[in-house]
């Protein structure tokens, strides 16, 4: 029996020692960063490269360039700008992939692999051992997408100053545009929300009301959780909508001609 | 059995000098000392003129006359140079601060243009222009963040480790440029507008201090201090092309 407890108190002892950071957890999915090793082997090294800093062999032919996950840094999130993502952000983020970069769709892998790729990701940096992510962003519920939620969204857009790097039409040609880095200092360019194409961290409006409440990070776009209540955010998430589908039809074009 | 039981015995030997091994730091009681380290951070050679910026493009920050700060001097002496002990403190550990320090957006410019502070001293955001910016800290030893912040909005950040320095802007008003220069220990000074600085409360001792200026490099020299002595240090940064 004392031997019993003796062994128990050692396996702690050595788990604490091993880090919690080797484990990922999304829903009822353990992730074991021993198992995601293999896999980044053979998926990931290289590009994010062989110490997880982004700097695998394609890395030189990438733009943008790939995530360097010693930072800690990370675009797509439920936490607050500065804040570690959770682990079902990454899980998504993985599965997801990165329209208009490098990185692909990861669904071909299942979600066990996944979820031990979240794992060992998170080894690459010491933040995961060092803090917790912040608190998940509370989603409150969809307000109606009316024509004056769409309005009041444009007055936003206008005094949030979203127009000085996204453009007046919102075509990602505003003034700051040209100038832009990202926390590399690579050039990025904002994007152009009438072009139609997917966005990052996901197309659904859901998504781009996180994309609002948690910034980008690792990027000029900020997290707006201090400047707009949800209503508001909401209200800006039915503009960009109505501004991705103008472009299709060619709406936004007619309205800058007729100085609108 | 017996394995199981020397196993475990050496796991709590190993986790056992670890913890005291912490306990060895030194800790330096942050009692008044009454040595002083003053001088004049100057600048040798013709000092670059700023550029006028250019803000029409927000004309919410108003009618502004303001220059480029990257270089600042007046008759030879260069302000925002941080001037710390970079070396000679060991591994002391010393009173977390209270005090908030302040970084103002006026006239869509940081003022002030450099800020020196501790670590996990609370920095307090303020937005006093009618138009929205975002705080953004680029940090290599930090968390960064990006933050919009509309006008009277407050928002307050605090940095867990030592960085000299860390750039920040506003994407919003890519002119906006100011540096956090964050530390571990209270000994640092900004080099004021005549470029003086004045760093107290130094317990005695051999240090190395280090002048960092975010377009002219840096610059350290060694001093040793006594009980009650006042020393006086100038550093010279030699303006660029010269």
């Amino acid at each position: 029996m004392q031997a019993k407890r003796l062994s128990a108190l050692l396996a702690f002892l050595l788990l604490c020692a091993g880090g919690m950071a080797q484990q990922s957890h999304i829903g009822n999915l353990a992730g074991h960063a021993g198992a995601g090793k293999g896999l980044y082997r053979r998926y990931c090294i290289f590009c994010h490269g062989a110490y997880g800093d982004g700097t695998g062999e394609n890395a030189a032919y990438l733009d943008p360039k790939p995530r360097d996950f010693t930072k800690g840094t990370f675009k797509c999130r439920s936490t607050p700008s500065g804040s570690l993502p959770l682990d079902s952000d990454l899980f998504d983020s993985i599965g997801r992939g990165f329209h208009g970069s490098g990185m692909p769709s990861w669904r071909a892998l299942t979600k066990q692999q996944r979820a031990d790729l979240v794992a060992y990701i998170k080894t690459f940096s010491p933040r995961f051992e060092e803090e917790k992510p912040g608190a998940a962003l509370q989603m409150t519920a969809e307000t109606p997408n009316k024509p004056e939620s769409v309005q009041h969204g444009a007055e936003l857009f206008q005094n949030m100053n979203c127009w000085t790097c996204h453009g007046k039409e919102g075509r990602g040609n505003g003034p700051n545009a040209h100038g832009l880095t990202d926390s590399k200092g690579n050039p990025i360019a904002p994007f152009d929300l009438t072009s139609g194409m997917h966005l990052k961290c996901g197309d659904s409006s859901a998504a781009v009301y996180r994309d609002l409440m948690t910034g980008l990070d690792g990027t000029p776009m900020p997290s707006f959780s201090d400047a707009m209540k949800p209503e508001e955010a909401w209200d800006l998430v039915h503009y960009i909508e109505m501004l991705q589908v103008s472009a299709k039809k060619g709406l936004v074009v007619k309205a800058a001609e007729k100085g609108e | 059995m017996k394995a199981k039981l020397v196993g475990s015995l050496f796991a709590i030997a190993v986790i056992g000098a670890v913890a005291f091994g912490n306990i060895n730091r030194r800790l330096i009681a942050h009692a008044a000392s009454t040595i002083v380290v003053k001088g004049t951070v100057k600048i040798q050679g013709m000092a670059p003129r700023g550029t006028h910026i250019d803000m029409s493009q927000d004309p919410k920050c108003g009618h502004s006359a303001a220059t480029t700060e990257d270089v600042m001097t007046d008759n030879g002496s260069l302000e925002n140079a941080v001037v710390y002990v970079s070396a000679g403190l060991g591994d002391a550990k010393f009173d977390p601060p209270t005090q908030p320090v302040t970084l103002e957006q006026k006239g869509c410019t940081y003022k002030p243009h450099v800020i020196a502070l501790r670590v996990n001293q609370p920095l307090n955001v303020v937005n006093s222009d009618q138009t929205t910016h975002n705080i953004h800290p680029s940090p290599n030893n930090n968390r960064e963040l990006n933050q919009s912040q509309p006008p009277g909005v407050p928002f307050t950040m605090t940095f867990a480790r030592e960085e000299i320095a860390i750039p920040v802007k506003c994407n919003i008003h890519p002119w906006m440029k100011s540096y956090f220069a964050v530390f571990k220990h209270p000994f640092f000074a900004v080099s004021g507008k005549d470029g003086t600085f004045e760093i107290a409360n130094l317990p005695a001792g051999t240090y190395t201090v280090t002048a960092w200026h975010e377009k002219l490099g840096t610059s350290f020299q060694k001093i040793t201090v006594g009980d009650g002595e006042t020393k006086s240090l100038d550093f010279v940064f030699k303006a660029p092309g010269s």
